[in-house]
């Protein structure tokens, strides 16, 4: 979330879309309730079904899943031309004036650079033109016909109301209501927040559905404002803070990338690292990437990491593919490459798509070492459970493990939620039986190890055996240590530039923030941005203080949260080029002549003049992007693609299957559906009654949502004769589940492009251990396919056939 | 936002109300209290809720009751109806609106209502069992509870279940216990969007009075508060967004009342039950002092001895002819 | 020969006075064990009929054991009055003597009898109670398992509950009266209740009370000679 949960009482206009929050969110729901009980906003839903979200709605309009980024576009033509642009905003704050370089085209569903044996773009022409400065060319007066504004003109202006009805299925009235409740929010006194999750992400070209509304929100101006901001719902209570400190397999902590294979040398990863402004007195906070870096091999390899080694650049792996993301690691277990896996609170039997490749994969392993708290599908994937995991036993050979772990009510540390706060708790029980903290677990893995390599050797070592190990029980790390190392601390006494004589921070001591880290060693830090939360003042994730000066929402003193105890990034949009406020009544920052001063930590140095330094800090431009360079593998701007599995053609470019770009493997290629084998768009959900696979665990969960069920529309359910009630089989290319039918008129057919599209709800809580009825997941269906950027599998769109069957008379 | 309790306090505290603030007892007569206390409310905003049922599973948490895991038989609801572990459920009504054509997921807490005049308390044969406290909770004290099931047909709105465990009946308490103690009832608490808050009745009108402005502004004619007059009013009340059509909403009955077959069943049938007995009793009483008991005489012992001595054939005959 | 006012087991025995077989033992055991369920359905009923009443739970071990038992006591009572019903069933059919002799009700009530018509086995307010009470018992039975919550809680809606309870309550309460009637007259009419605690009734009480079923039961005796006479005492 660019904003805070608490914040979206702020706004005028809630568009959950590419999400269900009240249903996977209804506690950080409560604030849009708020929202609408205090201020009057209104809750717009777009989603192929009427959900729990849409049911409190003040407008819903019907969807295709996969057709989101059609939808977005189409509103942000709709604001093109009915002028309903924030322009000041958007002249000031996004690229929308700078040029791009000659060359660059969008033509039949392709940008320029394809090439179809990669699958990939050569993205050289996805770029601003340089001009003899060194910095990026302008053009203020936005005349120039390759200035972004016009080339993104041009890119949404065939997403008309009518192409948009074509491609969604959304009534064109109904759009049309949507489209205009949101271009009000051009207004610099009206917000737009848009809250999205797994309805976004879990797509072919996921990245790019969020990337269109982040386009529509900056032509908005409604980012780095109160009420506003792109707000992911992360579908964990910590997976925020797994993804801050490295869940992205190329990723090391703070999204520091981890070095490839072509970049050998600690020169030659800095040498692509510079982040020099493209515009002149800029901030381009990833300058000081080096600091960040070199603080985080310091907090890994302590003093075996010296400026001569390079920082122990070499003790990190080097990447040969562009990442070993989770579809990567399957298939390699598939083909027999990968043969031991480490699985740590995570279920991949149930969530990862093609369920019957995930039990290839995993029965091809050596061993299979499961931490978890609860007796997981995957850590059972070998045993028969009748349909309900229909395997050989005796001819699996892999070897699991079963280390039984904590859940969080039973360990001390801190979450992270959606909005970046980190929020530290306190153990509530003890550990059942044999169960141990993964820390523990961890700890005693790698101590193990390091004594194997002491006495035993083997190749690279030096990684394992230098490991910084400073816990006061070796045995353990307390959570409390572990935030320390998180932080960053003075590995050395470090002291005034001005005055070599005084010491501003003696060795070991905590650093304040990430402004105190250092590119030569003297600090370390194990992830950058969430350096602060625990520093000489304590624990600042443990504070628990609720007041809210003026009611503004953002709670400063409660937890803390990345970056610097910053609770709306860009804040410095929220006030004009001249630093007042676009709306008084929502003010956040304001410059008071000689510094930035409000209600949230500046998002820009405190004294940086408002009309000299952008309000994007990160970027080298000091704006956003409406035109993202070369930045995404699948184009600079969003354009509609099907997903791999659709049920009608791509009417903006009928030879394009799905995402030019997307992750496929080759052999998964073959296992794709058609529409005439089978002609049902499925999608797959969370219930609120259920958390994932944990909660079927849990009697209380399973009374409330007790049974596997599909949704289908009275519409369908007649034409196949399918009872409210009754047994239906559902099946696709990949895989056969039975369901309970619920036949519901929340579910409604789409006409796209002339044809009746039925859609099939298949939500994903059951499995064969648990409290809750055996059942099926989604993923038994799902195709193998991921996101182009982030390789999230495509679980939100696929196709299946349906028939009723003879089911048990319950 | 509606202010949240203060969380309790973690030292043993004295309980509010008690036997000494009962204004009503089944089937035996209480002596009100000089004072009544003020009257609480818990306040259902059907507009703010989103069918989450965590105020179903904070239900069984709280009162650590064991319901059984269920089938799913093509609907959201589970359980499926109330029971005697589930003293609240959420009822879903796909409606589709006939102004607008616009389908409208309406979803309701259902439970207890807490009526002002409670039909269970007023069917109930067991002195003591059924109660209502002068703070206006309608509480089910099993211990005197006999299982008979009349709060079931007293109750307009079908909400007690009687366990085929124990045979006791059982309803939503409003968490009396907490409320006891100052704290609001387990649902309030653990509802996400504050669709459920609870607090004195007439906070609780004022506050339904805020969202009922909120939602005619957004264009719902007939949003108001159901707080049905026929029972008195209730401890639980609902804010609807069509609260001309409560019935749309899963059966809520439109003007709910005790039923008129309870009302004679509890009422004139007494009355008129022991007028008949008594009469027949009286009847008999003075007919026997007036018409003297009827006795066998010498003559008639005498005339059947006649009659089986001789004249038995002419007695066939006799019978024959009449 | 017919027997139109006769059940099997009556037999008279000529004698000084005359003594006649009424009830046999298993019709005695019969009614009385039905009396026992009707009055202890009545305390039983009562005691949740009206909190005034709710002591006689006491009687029964306690409230939810009164609502416990009330119901089996009604399926045996079910089965007693079925047993009478198949005894008795014939001798109380409509006569053409009933209508005569209801139309001089008050004649009887005033103490008249012998202006009375001659009837069989059983009078006009006999029959009423046995068709009456056959009639109520139904009822009841069918009332009561609608609200036997215990196991058929699930076969009617509460709205027939309510009906039921309340029809329930009614039969009860006019079964009661008519219990009271059964139990005066039996009381009134002296010797009557030598009839069901002994068996067996006067010649001069048949006389007077039932002279037709006594010509009938005279007409077999002559049938049948032989019979020796009853021992007057048991």
């Amino acid at each position: 979330m660019t904003n805070s949960w608490t914040d979206i009482k702020n706004t005028d206009l809630v568009v959950v879309m590419g999400g269900n929050a009240a249903e996977a969110h209804p506690c950080g729901f409560k604030w849009v309730t708020e929202a609408k009980a205090s201020r009057g906003a209104k809750l717009i839903v777009v989603d192929p079904r009427f959900t729990r979200t849409a049911s409190v709605a003040d407008f819903y309009a019907p969807i295709r899943q996969g057709s989101d980024i059609a939808f977005l576009l189409g509103v942000i033509n709709y604001c093109i031309q009915n002028d309903k642009v924030q322009w000041e905003y958007t002249k000031a704050f996004t690229n929308a004036a700078y040029i791009v370089k000659e060359g660059f085209a969008y033509q039949d569903g392709l940008f320029t650079g394809y090439d179809e044996s990669k699958r990939d773009y050569n993205r050289s022409t996805w770029d601003y033109e340089i001009g003899p400065d060194g910095y990026a060319v302008v053009d203020e007066t936005l005349a120039h016909p390759r200035c972004v504004w016009n080339l993104l003109k041009q890119h949404v202006a065939i997403y008309t109301p009518e192409l948009v009805e074509r491609i969604c299925g959304t009534p064109k009235d109904k759009f049309l209501t949507v489209a205009r409740m949101i271009s009000e929010c051009a207004s610099p006194t009206k917000t737009m927040t848009s809250m999205y999750a797994l309805g976004w992400t879990q797509h072919s070209k996921g990245s790019q559905n969020i990337r269109a509304m982040a386009m529509l929100q900056l032509i908005l101006g409604n980012i780095g404002v109160r009420g506003g901001g792109m707000n992911a719902l992360r579908g964990h209570s910590n997976i925020q803070g797994l993804t801050d400190i490295g869940l992205m397999s190329n990723l090391i902590p703070g999204y520091l990338t981890i070095p490839t294979e072509r970049e050998p040398t600690f020169d030659s990863y800095m040498s692509t690292r510079g982040f020099k402004p493209l515009r002149p007195d800029q901030m381009s906070y990833w300058q000081n990437y080096r600091k960040f870096f070199v603080s985080f091999q310091k907090a890994m390899w302590g003093d075996a990491a010296t400026a001569a080694n390079g920082f122990a650049y070499d003790w990190l792996p080097k990447l040969d593919v562009p990442a070993y993301d989770v579809l990567r690691a399957f298939e390699l277990m598939h083909t027999g490459k990968m043969n031991g896996y480490f699985c740590q609170g995570f279920n991949p039997l149930l969530s990862f798509p093609n369920r019957r490749k995930i039990t290839a994969a995993l029965s091809k392993l050596k061993f299979l070492v499961v931490m978890d708290p609860l007796q997981t599908e995957t850590a059972r994937f070998w045993q028969n459970h009748g349909a309900h995991n229909d395997v050989d036993t005796a001819s699996i050979q892999t070897e699991v493990i079963e280390l039984p772990a904590t859940c969080f009510a039973e360990d001390e540390g801190s979450l992270t939620n959606s909005g970046r706060w980190l929020q530290w708790h306190w153990a509530g029980g003890t550990p059942p039986g044999e169960a141990k903290h993964d820390a523990w677990i961890m700890a005693q893995i790698h101590l193990r190890l390091k004594e194997l390599y002491r006495k035993e050797g083997g190749p690279v070592p030096e990684p394992i055996l230098n490991l910084e190990w400073r816990y006061k029980d070796p045995d353990e790390p307390t959570p409390e240590e572990l935030a320390k190392e998180l932080n960053g601390y003075a590995t050395d006494d470090i002291t005034d530039p001005n005055d070599p004589t005084k010491v501003v921070l003696a060795k070991g001591k905590q650093v304040v923030s990430f402004a105190a880290l250092r590119d030569d060693g003297k600090t370390a830090s194990g992830c950058w941005i969430y350096s602060g939360c625990f520093n000489e003042a304590g624990n600042n994730m443990a504070r628990r203080d609720t007041s809210d000066p003026d009611d503004t929402g953002a709670f400063l003193k409660w937890s803390w949260a990345w970056p610097v105890n910053r609770r709306i990034l860009y804040n410095r949009a929220s006030a004009d080029v001249s630093g007042k406020p676009w709306d008084q009544s929502r003010k956040l920052l304001e410059w008071d002549g000689t510094k930035w001063t409000g209600y949230d930590v500046p998002d820009i140095a405190p004294n940086a003049k408002p009309e000299v330094v952008g309000p994007f800090i990160m970027n080298p431009e000091g704006v956003s992007r409406l035109f993202t360079r070369g930045m995404m593998r699948d184009g600079p701007f969003p354009a509609h693609y099907e997903p791999f599995e659709s049920p009608v053609v791509n009417v903006v470019a009928p030879k394009v299957r799905g995402n030019p770009v997307a992750r496929v493997f080759r052999n998964d290629m073959e296992q794709f559906g058609d529409a005439k084998e089978f002609p049902y768009a499925a999608t797959s959900y969370r219930l609120t009654e259920h958390f994932h696979f944990w909660t079927k665990h849990s009697h209380v969960n399973a009374v409330l949502q007790p049974e596997f069920f599909v949704e289908i529309s009275e519409e369908l359910a007649k034409e196949k004769g399918i009872k409210r009630g009754g047994t239906v089989r559902v099946w696709s290319k990949r895989g056969s589940v039975t369901a309970k039918a619920v036949v519901t008129k929340r579910i409604k057919p789409l006409i796209c492009d002339g044809k009746t599209v039925h859609i099939i709800g298949i939500p994903l809580h059951w499995g064969f251990m648990g409290a809750a009825r055996k059942g099926f997941g989604p993923n038994s269906l799902t195709p193998y396919v991921g996101d182009a950027n982030i390789e999230t599998p495509e679980y939100k769109a696929f196709l299946v056939d349906i028939e009723p069957i003879a089911g048990p008379v319950a | 936002m509606f202010p949240p309790f203060p969380n309790p306090p973690t030292t043993p505290t004295q309980a509010r109300f008690g036997e000494g603030d009962l204004i009503r007892r089944s089937a035996s007569s209480v002596t009100p209290p000089a004072q009544r206390q003020t009257e609480v409310a818990k306040l259902i905003d059907v507009s703010k809720c989103i069918g989450c049922k965590a105020c179903q599973s904070a239900c069984l948490e709280w009162n650590d009751l064991h319901e059984e895991v269920g089938v799913n038989v093509g609907v959201y609801d589970n359980p499926l109806d109330l029971t005697p572990a589930s003293l609240t459920v959420m009822r879903f009504t796909e409606w589709v609106n006939p102004e607008s054509q616009n389908l409208e997921w309406l979803i309701r807490k259902d439970g207890c209502m807490h009526c002002e005049d409670p039909g269970c308390l007023k069917a109930c044969p067991a002195p003591g069992a059924i109660v209502q406290y002068s703070n206006g909770i309608v509480d089910f004290v099993h211990e005197n509870c006999i299982g008979c099931g009349y709060c079931v047909k007293g109750c307009p709105f079908n909400i007690p279940r009687i366990s085929k465990v124990d045979e006791k009946a059982y309803k939503c308490t409003l968490c009396s216990d907490r409320v006891a103690v100052g704290q609001g009832p387990a649902c309030a608490k653990a509802c996400p969007t504050q669709a459920i808050v609870f607090g004195t009745k007439e906070q609780m009108k004022s506050h339904a009075d805020g969202r009922i402005k909120d939602l005619k502004s957004r264009g719902f004619a007939n949003a108001g508060l159901y707080d049905p007059p026929g029972v008195g009013g209730t401890h639980v009340m609902y804010v609807l967004h069509h609260a001309d059509k409560p019935e749309i909403y899963a059966g809520l009955p439109n003007n709910p009342r005790i039923s008129p077959l309870v009302d004679l069943w509890k009422g004139v049938s007494r009355y008129a039950g022991f007028a008949a007995i008594g009469a027949f009793a009286v009847f008999s009483v003075l007919h026997s002092v007036v018409a003297g008991r009827s006795k066998v005489s010498e003559e008639d012992e005498t005339n059947a001895k006649r009659l089986a001595d001789h004249e038995g054939s002419n007695g066939s005959q006799e019978r024959a002819s009449t | 020969m017919r027997h139109d006012e006769v059940v099997k087991g009556d037999t008279l025995h000529p004698g000084d006075p005359v003594i006649i077989d009424r009830y046999s033992t298993t019709a005695r055991f019969n009614h009385w064990m039905t009396a026992a369920s009707l009055v202890l359905l009545a305390l039983s009923g009562l005691a949740l009929f009206h909190p005034a009443l709710y002591f006689l739970t006491g009687l029964f071990g306690g409230g939810s054991n009164t609502r416990a038992i009330h119901p089996w006591i009604g399926v045996f009572l079910f089965f007693g009055y079925m047993g009478l019903f198949f005894r008795f069933w014939k001798v109380n059919l409509w006569t053409p003597t009933d209508g005569t002799w209801l139309s001089k009700l008050h004649v009887f009530l005033t103490g008249h009898e012998e202006d009375m018509p001659e009837v069989g086995r059983y009078n006009f307010a006999q029959k009423a109670v046995f068709w009456w009470m056959g009639i109520l018992i139904m009822i009841s039975i069918a009332s009561g398992l609608a609200i036997w919550d215990q196991y058929f809680s699930t076969y009617t809606t509460v709205d027939q509950k309510r009906i039921a309870v309340l029809v329930h309550s009614m039969a009860a309460i006019v079964m009661i009266c008519i219990v009271i009637v059964h139990v005066y007259g039996a009381l009134w009419a002296k010797g009557t209740m030598t009839a069901m605690l002994k068996g067996r009734v006067t010649g001069g009480w048949a006389w007077r009370h039932h002279r037709k079923w006594l010509r009938e039961l005279a007409a077999d005796e002559k049938a049948r000679p032989g019979t020796p006479p009853a021992t007057p005492a048991e």
